[in-house]
């Protein structure tokens, strides 16, 4: 009676289990099949070679374009400018993390990195817009109050952590007899971290850029806020522009009738950004499962 | 509003205070509905008017459409709705629309909508741009073409432009294009465009190279780190800046007009709801209209509409009157004229 009583309960736990795991299974099917639906319709109304090849992007004005070029080009030139942020500062601070900080040292600095992942992004945003340009300012007068820049640096800021604490795992999970061995060949541990350590964890660090980047394709407030809203082709930072996030926002926000082409023009966009990111996520996925060492 | 733990105490209150009341034929239900369509620039106002009202009768929903001032008196002069939002006086095709219907109605100017073309302070070459310079702007043709500021006017300097302005969604948007261009809606598309008007404000303050366009009030706000434009309407006339005088005189023109609610007089004189939401509106318009970005009517222009809509007026001021020229100096021309009863 109790061992089958037992067993019912042991069996209703694991079907509400299968079905918390299928729900996100269940959601990401239906945010695709919509995604698909939606972006189909469009094209039926926009030839694709006007939308991946057109420079011009006015899907809701009198001379309505579809080239979703600048939108792209704003989302890359704000991506970018963040991984050129990121990259070097995450990397160093990896390197520190791993190879010189005493542990102590480590156990702090690791979480306090960690904490500028919890900020809010429309915080970054704010703080783009309100401090970062202004101070920009006064040192490149061309720079308006809206550009790509100070996006960027601060979006940079954001996906820091990203880059620093899964470099660092992927540094630490080196075997130390390859350190050893660097070592005894007489490497300094300069030596030993750049040259030995740092290769070593290549696919590891590569898959941590990678995340990031799509972490900074798809992020939203932060340009939303501070990188402008004119969808311009242009390698300028200094600029407003506009990416494909923010424009998925500001139609979102306004009330650009459902079912029409203009209104479609989110989900075209939307599938755009979703099969970048995914693409980049399954690149660093594939990276990480080769970290020597690491099981992860 | 009641909080949820109160809420069947509010519902019993209300109850009591309609049979109390006993007003009308709407008694029975506890909440009775206005119905407002029309203008997309006029409803911003109507809702912040209708919010408070909301607050003070909560027994009254007010349900505002955005099918444009056209839209909203066809709806009006079938007796659709009761409450008409207008960016401009009833035509004369529209009056006999509603006259044909048997609807006799309420004229109520509520507030001006002023747009300011605004640049950086530092901006020291725009003393004034025409009407005509703001044509070869902003319309569809301009896109991807006029870039720099030497091709709106030779004696510009050769630098970039950089041109923030409403959202297709903005009132404002209508408006300016219409009057700007001649054709409502037709516009570049090269420019950042937003519906939050501080975004725009934002965005001018902090570039020396900008020109934008939103509503007065917002200029007004933020006065210090803007540069409004004045405007030539004609050749020849002479420039005129944005002011708060300018607007009520209908000397900043074409960019400024009065805007107007409608009310169908039979169903004011029958409803009660409809009635407390009228007086309601006449009374407090002034206070919330800067909120929303329009200029507030003039304390004597108020005095005349409160006493208009007191007196249950009917008839248009403007008899289907359009040009937009005359249509502010009318309304305080004509408001002032209107006999007191």
């Amino acid at each position: 009676m109790s061992r089958l009583a037992q067993r019912a309960r042991e069996r209703v736990i694991e079907g509400g289990l299968a079905v918390c795991a299928g729900l996100s299974l269940v959601t990401t099917a239906g945010i695709v099949a919509v995604l698909t639906w939606e972006t189909v319709a469009f094209f039926r109304d926009v030839s694709p070679l006007a939308f991946f090849t057109g420079r011009t992007w006015t899907p809701l004005f009198f001379n309505q374009q579809f080239g979703v070029l600048p939108l792209v080009a704003g989302t890359l030139l704000v991506a970018a400018i963040a991984l050129a942020t990121a990259v070097p500062a995450g990397v160093i601070s990896a390197l520190y993390l791993s190879e010189y900080a005493p542990p102590r040292v480590r156990r702090v600095a690791k979480p306090a990195l960690e904490v500028l992942a919890g900020i809010p992004t429309v915080v970054y945003g704010y703080f783009a817009l309100l401090f970062v340009t202004p101070w920009l300012q006064q040192w490149i007068p061309g720079l308006t109050g809206y550009n790509a820049l100070a996006a960027g640096l601060v979006l940079g800021v954001m996906v820091l952590p990203l880059v620093s604490s899964l470099s660092e795992d992927a540094l630490s999970a080196v075997p130390p007899g390859l350190r050893e061995a660097a070592f005894a060949l007489g490497a300094t541990r300069l030596q030993a971290a750049v040259g030995v350590v740092l290769p070593a964890a290549w696919s590891g660090v590569s898959a941590a850029v990678i995340l990031a980047m799509s972490r900074a394709i798809g992020e939203t407030m932060i340009v939303a806020i501070a990188a402008g809203q004119q969808p311009r082709l242009t390698a300028s930072p200094l600029v407003p522009i506009e990416t494909m996030t923010a424009y998925i926002v500001q139609v979102s926000l306004g009330d650009v009738p459902a079912g029409t082409t203009a209104y479609r023009t989110i989900f075209a966009v939307g599938t755009l950004l979703f099969a970048g990111t995914f693409v980049l996520n399954l690149c660093s996925d594939w990276l990480r499962r080769r970290v020597p060492g690491a099981v992860r | 509003m009641c909080a949820p733990l109160q809420r069947s105490a509010c519902a019993l209150a209300l109850l009591a205070a309609s049979g109390l009341a006993g007003c009308g034929s709407d008694a029975a239900a506890v909440r009775t509905v206005v119905a407002v369509d029309g203008s997309s620039t006029v409803a911003p106002l109507t809702e912040a008017v209708a919010e408070d009202f909301q607050r003070a009768y909560p027994g009254t929903r007010v349900t505002i459409g955005v099918a444009g001032t056209g839209g909203g008196f066809r709806r009006f002069c079938r007796g659709d709705v009761d409450v008409a939002n207008a960016s401009r006086p009833i035509t004369r095709t529209e009056t006999a629309a509603c006259a044909a219907a048997g609807i006799r109605f309420l004229e109520v100017p509520v507030a001006y909508d002023g747009i300011v073309i605004a640049v950086h302070p530092s901006n020291t070459w725009v003393d004034a741009l025409s009407v005509d310079d703001l044509r070869r702007l902003w319309r569809h043709e301009a896109e991807g073409q006029v870039l720099r500021w030497s091709q709106v006017r030779g004696s510009f300097p050769d630098r970039e432009m950089h041109l923030f302005g409403a959202g297709v969604d903005s009132g404002t948007f209508d408006y300016f294009t219409g009057v700007v261009t001649g054709v409502p809606r037709d516009s570049r598309g090269d420019y950042t465009s937003s519906e939050n008007d501080n975004t725009l404000v934002q965005g001018v303050a902090t570039d020396p190279l900008a020109l934008g366009y939103f509503g007065f009030a917002y200029f007004e706000e933020h006065r210090e780190y803007l540069k409004a434009v004045p405007i030539v309407a004609a050749p020849g006339t002479t420039a005129v800046p944005p002011s708060r005088d300018a607007i009520r005189a209908g000397a900043y023109h074409p960019l400024s007009r009065p805007i107007f609610v409608y009310v169908n007089a039979d169903a004011l004189a029958a409803r009660a709801d409809l009635a407390a939401f009228v007086d309601y509106y006449a009374e407090h318009a002034a206070d919330v209209a800067d909120d929303v970005g329009y200029v507030a009517l003039d304390a004597a222009a108020l005095r005349a509409v409160r006493v208009r809509v007191a007196a249950r007026t009917t008839g248009s001021l403007f008899g289907g009157r359009q040009d937009s020229a005359s249509l502010a100096r009318t309304l305080t021309a004509r408001l002032a004229l209107d006999p007191a009863p």
